[in-house]
């Protein structure tokens, strides 16, 4: 048991750590390393820029999209390569989020079901930065039931083959950045919801479509609404056959929960050194046996999924596939952050209502913390459903009873009452 | 990386769980729980045979040499089965505190008999309600014998040798405690067992009048050397905990997935699947702080004594709630004496109070990171 690189491992960090010595934006390390809940806070220069500069700077040199392969402008890397080189990125990984569904979702349903062609011409500049790609799944009427979705797609009735899109989007990160969607539209509502979708890729450049930012409960814009009014699709930017777009949507979501080891943060840290320099009448805040009680709980949670993390690396190091345990990470991690966020503010007492970060406690990270944490246990999967999923798929319990599952889509109910 | 066992320990483990299945059936447990035997002498003398006990002894004083990575994988597979033997007491405690502060002689005189399972060790600690601290401790050493209650203590109704946490000094403070050799089947003890909330695990009273008592280790360092051994044994114990949360887990699912009610199994609702999920995260968070801990123990690493804390608290927690709904899952089956729901309860509440309540290892564990974070940074 131990945590040592092999002799091929350490050279390739030793390899990444060098370039990254040579090449990383060193200038922004500082402020990158300020980026809280609610994202990147770069201050100092335009932060869609500096991460396309430093996502091309990558590419050329072989450093972007290391799991993809060279063909496709990757890397070809093993698992645990991609591992090392986000430990090695470290802060300067934070310039990557806004390439992170096309990298991690659209590109590699590219590479599943686009054509050859389709994929040398879209993918490597997807993978240098150049084009910016988001996903259009989520919809105001399916959520956790993404396949309850009713945008529609329809021959078009000139002859061309193509489809018309009409319907609404909600939820799409980065939409109004992007260049490129994966789109998923219902195509039959005369069969059962599963079996009516197909999957297309879209300029998001095309006319009728509309971008809406989606103003958060914090109060920021990260995500949008995204409408379609007879926006036309060529039949050649099909991906999967029609009908088969929710076998395509698996193959993103799949890809959805590879991305391994990157430790979904829970608060712990900072929440800890805070309590360490709190002074209350009676000395520190973590001399407080109930405060300390609390503490612990949550640095057993942060330990956990951080070793629970490290098995999974281990698996990779071996060539193995992670376990199941790794499904756990976002369902701890969000529940954490807030309660971790709430408990933050009462020791602070009355003053914990203060956000303003010149007045507030902390630079009101816990504030910003408590404002941000609802989302994390939604996106993405809500807690019930990652329950579900554990349930279902690593303990074998039955699946639920779904009423509609037989049912003609158009037949089945839309409203609780009336 | 490889932050996991190797592949020779996995197959220790497979070895240790065909032995256990063969030999520590659930009906072997009820035997402990229901009759006059303080502990199972059967299953004592296999895991003997089979160098359990001396795992992690060296082969120079009568074990098998392997160590502590191998003692780790055996207490999961103890715990997973409640095996009712005096595990902790002999080997992750007395056989730990021998070798962690015994003289060559001491070590010779002790350490076989134990990897052996002829004698049985124990530590006496505690002397009554609350946190055991240097103040709680009253026995006293003069002269070279001892005085004074211990209790409860662990398996000292079974043991012959008594590791005894005294005072050989004035004072309140850590330095007044010394740690003693005390042969319990001579002049001076007088045991009784004490019933607890788990009878497949034995408790006592010890009461020393005049008894010879050895020193071991350095007067004075009693504390010190207790704290240490506490952690080995921590991370040992934690195992136990693990392999006990996984399997009452393991109950739970079955249970959801064969019992019906409302026409479905119960394992198809999903308060019973959360329920169920929880108990998944619960139990994969303590392996993972367990698997730190073994790293810890293992490396002789300066970070044992937060990796230690850590398990235990993580270990503690999970066994305590998967257990507790395991029941919850049984309904008023899991309530009846017949199920063997209540054999985990009773053991992870056991377990949960037996090396200090988890309330101290919480408070443990932030001094100690306290600890680490003002250190001045490693180069």
């Amino acid at each position: 048991m131990n945590f040592d690189d092999t002799p091929e491992e350490a050279a390739f960090r030793a390899t990444a750590r060098a370039w990254l010595d040579a090449h990383a934006p060193k200038e922004l390390e500082a402020e990158l390393k300020m980026s809280g809940f609610g994202g990147m806070t770069l201050k100092s220069v335009d932060p869609m820029a500096a991460s396309k500069a430093w996502q091309a700077k990558k590419k050329a040199a072989g450093w972007a999209c290391l799991h993809w392969p060279k063909d496709y402008g990757g890397r070809g890397a093993t698992p645990i390569e991609r591992v090392i080189w986000g430990q090695e990125e470290g802060v300067f990984g934070v310039l990557s989020g806004t390439f992170t569904i096309g990298h991690g979702m659209c590109g590699p349903t590219l590479m599943a079901w686009a054509t050859e062609e389709q994929k040398r011409e879209l993918l490597p500049p997807m993978a240098s930065g150049e084009h910016i790609w988001c996903q259009l799944f989520s919809e105001p009427a399916g959520g956790s039931d993404l396949a309850g979705l009713r945008t529609r797609a329809e021959k078009a009735t000139d002859g061309s083959g193509d489809w018309i899109i009409n319907g609404q989007k909600i939820w799409t990160s980065g939409a109004q950045h992007s260049d490129y969607g994966i789109l998923i539209t219902r195509t039959d509502s005369d069969v059962p919801k599963h079996k009516g979708l197909t999957m297309f890729f879209l300029s998001m450049k095309s006319p009728g479509v509309e971008i809406r930012p989606i103003k958060q409960a914090n109060g920021q814009s990260g995500f949008n609404e995204v409408y379609f009014t007879d926006v036309r699709i060529p039949d050649a930017q099909r991906l999967g056959a029609v009908g088969n777009g929710w076998q395509v949507s698996l193959t993103t979501l799949m890809n959805e929960r590879l991305s391994i080891g990157s430790g979904m943060p829970t608060g712990f840290p900072e929440l800890f050194d805070y309590c360490m320099n709190l002074q209350t009448e009676d000395g520190p805040a973590i001399d407080d046996r109930s405060v300390r009680s609390r503490l612990a709980t949550y640095a057993v949670r942060a330990s956990g999924l951080k070793y629970t993390g490290m098995r999974a690396i281990s698996a990779l190091s071996r060539g193995e596939t992670p376990g199941p345990e790794n499904s756990i990470g976002k369902l701890v991690a969000g529940a954490s952050m807030q309660e971790l966020a709430m408990f933050a503010l009462d020791l602070q007492g009355q003053a914990g209502v203060v956000s303003d970060p010149a007045q507030a406690e902390a630079g009101a990270r816990f504030q910003a913390m408590l404002m941000r944490s609802p989302a994390t246990r939604v996106e993405g999967g809500t807690d019930e459903i990652l329950r579900n999923i554990i349930a279902e798929r690593v303990l074998g319990l039955p699946g639920d009873i779904r009423v509609d599952k037989d049912v003609a889509f158009k037949d089945i109910p839309t409203r609780g009452r009336g | 990386m490889n932050f996991d066992f190797s592949d020779e320990q996995k197959q220790l483990r497979d070895e240790a769980r065909r032995f256990l299945t063969d030999r520590c059936s659930p009906a072997a447990v009820r035997a402990i729980l229901e009759g006059p035997e303080p502990f199972d002498r059967g299953l004592w003398k296999g895991l003997a045979e089979m160098g359990f006990l001396g795992a992690a002894i060296p082969e120079e004083y009568g074990g098998v040499g392997l160590g502590h990575l191998e003692l780790c994988v055996i207490a999961e597979e103890l715990g997973r089965v409640v095996a009712p033997v005096p595990m902790a007491s002999s080997i992750y405690l007395a056989a730990e505190f021998l070798m962690a502060a015994g003289t060559e002689e001491q070590k010779s005189r002790w350490l076989p008999k134990l990897a052996s399972g002829e004698t049985i060790g124990c530590f006496a600690w505690s002397e009554g309600v609350g946190r055991v601290t240097p103040k709680s401790i009253r026995t006293a050493v003069n002269g070279g014998t001892i005085s004074g209650t211990k209790a409860p203590v662990a398996d000292g109704d079974v043991a012959g040798l008594a590791i005894v946490a005294a005072r050989s000094g004035t004072g309140t403070g850590e330095n007044a405690i010394s740690l003693y050799l005390v042969d319990l089947i001579g002049a001076g003890v007088s045991v009784e067992a004490i019933d607890t909330i788990d009878p497949t695990r034995s408790q006592s009273r010890i009461v020393f009048d005049g008894a010879p008592a050895e020193l071991l280790g350095l007067a004075g360092e009693g504390w010190a050397i207790a704290s240490q051994v506490m952690d080995r044994a921590a991370v040992l114990v934690a195992f136990e905990q693990v392999g006990g949360s996984d399997r009452a887990l393991e109950m739970g699912r079955d249970y959801a997935l064969d019992r019906m009610a409302f026409g479905r199994q119960i394992g198809s609702f999903q308060a019973v699947k959360h329920m169920l999920a929880d108990m998944y995260v619960a139990a994969t968070l303590a392996r993972s702080n367990a698997y730190y801990g073994a790293w810890a123990l293992s490396t002789g690493s300066s970070e044992l004594p937060v990796a230690a804390a850590t398990a235990r608290v993580s270990a503690t927690d999970a066994f305590q709630h998967c257990a507790k709904n395991n029941i919850q899952v049984h309904g008023g089956m899991g309530f009846t004496w017949a199920f063997d729901c209540h054999l985990y309860y009773r053991r992870a509440n056991a377990l949960a109070l037996g090396l200090g309540s988890k309330s101290t290892w919480e408070d443990l564990l932030i001094d100690r990171l306290r600890q680490r974070n003002d250190a001045p940074a490693a180069a």
